[in-house]
């Protein structure tokens, strides 16, 4: 279609809505209640209890302004994520709430759908971070190994997989935020995937079905069973991009890539060497 | 460059008819007219009424002989529950195909079209961003008829901006619309007992208020704004909270699976849930509004209280619903209330305006009336009260001198005289 022209404005940021105090929800669906709920219990009780979680370096997320969270991803129903938010929360200088990058597959399942937005998770769509990082100057998460980080089993654990075609540094360098790589050490093991059931993942439309010590035998909710590992976080250094226009040195993109997931494999390893036991640190 | 002489494609619209009444408070429009097939539906104080539909030929004449120089289409049908498939074809594609013939031709004078589209154009899919922006196309293809006509007309709209350079084209693209005033699928959905949704689904819903999509369409007339701009009142609301807001309970009684079925089932005990809304009350839609904030629109309500003001209409309207006697058009009243020289009052009579506007004539020595020679005594005397003390001196040295109709001085004097009586005791 011969395209009309769009007035383009480089800083629409002036003209973000308001926020208006009576709501209860953000306008991405996000909502204060259930979030906070979540947080008060099951997430506290895992945070706090069951995975004994241990933070290195949560200084060096940013305070204020945007940034891109860089984390490996495992488990059937990965904790990871809701860890980090938690760390977050509960360790940083300046708390402030982390948006998690999900699949689209989410907002088609029912159930899903209207659970998960409300949690904070927003469709891993690359005008959604755009506009997170660039425009509202938030914290947003991404797993660059997607689905093939979830669908990996317990042999490969801590072995990254591809990062995807370098999408996550693409968003960065465009909205200028820095990148915080994250690594997660004890969610391989508190949810060890065995095998992929195929025919489950047919009869149900979901998008993997693990095999895990609790699933599927203990129902759905085994798959947020999940064993008492320590979980450990490290969060890196952050990578900045100041410059603009580098998002289109596709070259540069994928060399920026490359070196994220180097780092992140070194600290896992690191993290995985000094770690003495699986169950105690 | 703002309008002055602006045609309005789809009079009898609710927006056609809004949007002439804004204008009409304008006097910087200088005319008004509106087209339609049917005879407008609100009361109209100077717009022109013209009962043409898409046929371009007679638009044209109508374009052409008015000087119009700016269209504004408020046509489209966006909702199909309004009417047949082929017929909103017929309306959305073959009618903006035909009204953009209309202003397109050697020598037309027309400069600026708006058009009145809508955020169907951008459908609602699992994998949609969680606010569209103009830049975006659509990322599927269309699924109902609706939002392939829609397409259409807006391609046919982008590509009349392609090869006519000189005029600025605006399309605004509004998001679901609520008020009083309209009467669209989703405000009956809202009206029902419980809001009725999709199990497992709580859609994210922008809306734009009723006032403020008439605001927008004049705004657009006003300014040089060519390009797409997205008119969607601020805040994204779950459709949960919707109906929180609407003070009513939801009721997720649609399934997942089947729900076009269910739909139908739900259309033949009268709920009437048409084929685009079925999508959006899975996957809902958000789009950036800043574009056109940018461009100096402001918004008068936001989606919240859009919902707010709707909730409000719904309690009161069993209350107020026989009060009102509706508008109808009579032919041969507006034409009297128009053109007849007997009509003493009101904008919409060039004749009077004329009379009632103070006329350079007063200081030059000229007749302080137009035509006023040709004027009889008694059309004299009529307009008479309706003059300014100044005015009235002026009239009474001008017959002095020229005619010196005795009745008229003495009318005239007496006049003058209650004038001032009224002015030295003001009240009473």
């Amino acid at each position: 279609m011969p395209g009309l022209p769009v007035r383009r404005s480089d800083d629409l940021r002036r003209y973000l809505p308001g926020v208006e105090p009576e709501r209860r929800l953000t306008d991405w669906g996000r909502s204060e209640r259930v979030e906070g709920l979540m947080d008060r219990t099951l997430i506290e009780f895992y945070y706090r209890y069951w995975f004994r979680a241990e933070v290195e370096g949560i200084e060096n997320v940013p305070g204020a302004g945007g940034a891109l969270l860089v984390s490996n991803h495992s488990g059937a129903l990965p904790p990871d994520a809701a860890m980090i938010g938690k760390a977050i929360r509960e360790e940083h200088a300046h708390p402030r709430p982390l948006n998690i990058t999900v699949e689209h597959f989410f907002k088609g399942y029912p159930g899903f759908s209207m659970l998960i937005p409300k949690m904070g998770c927003v469709a891993a769509h690359p005008a959604n971070v755009h506009r997170l990082l660039y425009d509202e100057g938030q914290l947003v998460l991404v797993f660059p190994e997607g689905r093939k980080g979830t669908e990996k089993l317990y042999k490969d654990r801590y072995r990254l997989r591809r990062f995807g075609r370098g999408g996550f540094v693409e968003a960065a360098m465009r909205a200028r935020t820095p990148i915080v790589p994250v690594c997660v050490v004890g969610a391989e093991e508190a949810q060890p995937v065995f095998a992929q059931l195929k025919l489950l993942k047919k009869l149900t439309g979901l998008l993997y079905a693990p095999l895990t010590p609790t699933f599927p035998h203990l129902g759905p909710l085994g798959l947020v069973g999940y064993l008492p590992a320590k979980l450990k976080l490290r969060f890196l250094e952050p990578i900045h991009f100041a410059e603009e226009g580098m998002h289109e040195d596709k070259g540069l993109v994928q060399t920026t890539a490359h070196e994220v997931r180097a780092r992140i494999q070194e600290g896992l390893f690191d993290m995985v060497a000094k770690r003495e036991s699986v169950w105690f640190g | 460059m703002a309008s002055r002489r602006i045609l309005i494609t789809g009079l009898s619209t609710y927006w056609g008819g809004r949007l002439a009444q804004a204008l009409e408070a304008d006097p910087s429009v200088e005319a008004i007219i509106g087209v339609d097939n049917e005879e407008p539906s609100v009361e109209l104080e100077r717009t022109e009424y013209v009962k043409v539909g898409t046929q371009h030929a007679l638009l044209r004449r109508v374009v052409e002989a008015a000087e119009i120089d700016t269209v504004v289409d408020t046509r489209l049908v966006v909702d199909s529950a309004t009417t047949s498939s082929r017929k909103a074809h017929e309306n959305n594609v073959m009618g903006t195909m035909n009204v953009l013939a209309a202003c397109a031709w050697e020598g037309s004078s027309v400069r600026k079209v708006v058009f009145k589209s809508s955020t169907h154009f951008y459908g609602s899919e699992q994998d949609d961003p969680a606010f569209f922006s103009e830049i975006m196309g659509r990322p599927h293809p269309p699924r109902t008829p609706i939002e392939r006509d829609i397409l259409e007309a807006e391609a046919s709209v982008a590509e009349f901006a392609d090869k006519s350079p000189e005029v600025d084209v605006t399309i605004l693209r509004f998001a679901n619309v609520l008020g009083p005033g309209v009467d669209t699928s989703h405000i009956d959905l809202f009206s029902l007992p419980a809001v009725p949704m999709i199990l497992g689904f709580d859609p994210r819903y922008q809306f734009v208020h009723e006032n403020d999509v008439v605001h927008a369409l004049e705004h657009a007339t006003q300014r040089e704004l060519p390009g797409v701009y997205n008119v969607a009142a601020d805040g994204v609301l779950a459709l949960t909270e919707v109906a929180g807001l609407l003070g009513k309970h939801y009721a997720p009684i649609l399934p997942f699976w089947g729900t076009a079925i269910a739909a139908t089932v739900a259309r033949r005990l009268g709920v009437n849930i048409p084929p685009e809304m079925l999508a959006q009350l899975r996957f809902g839609r958000g789009v950036d509004n800043r574009r056109y904030k940018a461009a100096g629109f402001e918004y008068g309500y936001t989606s919240r209280e859009a919902v707010l003001a709707l909730a409000e209409h719904m309690r009161l309207h069993p209350l107020l619903r026989s009060t009102a006697e509706p508008y109808r058009y009579e032919r041969e009243v507006e034409e009297f209330l128009r053109w007849s020289p007997h009509v003493r009052t009101g904008a919409r009579n060039p004749a009077v305006a004329a009379r009632q506007a103070p006329g350079p004539g007063l200081s030059s020595g000229g007749p302080p009336v137009d035509h006023y020679d040709d004027l009889r005594p008694e059309e004299v005397i009529s307009l008479i009260s309706s003059l300014e003390p100044e005015a009235l001196r002026a009239l009474r040295d001008y017959e002095n001198g020229h005619h010196a109709r005795a009745a008229l001085i003495g009318a005239i004097d007496s006049a003058i005289a209650r004038s001032e009586a009224s002015k030295a005791a003001p009240g009473a």
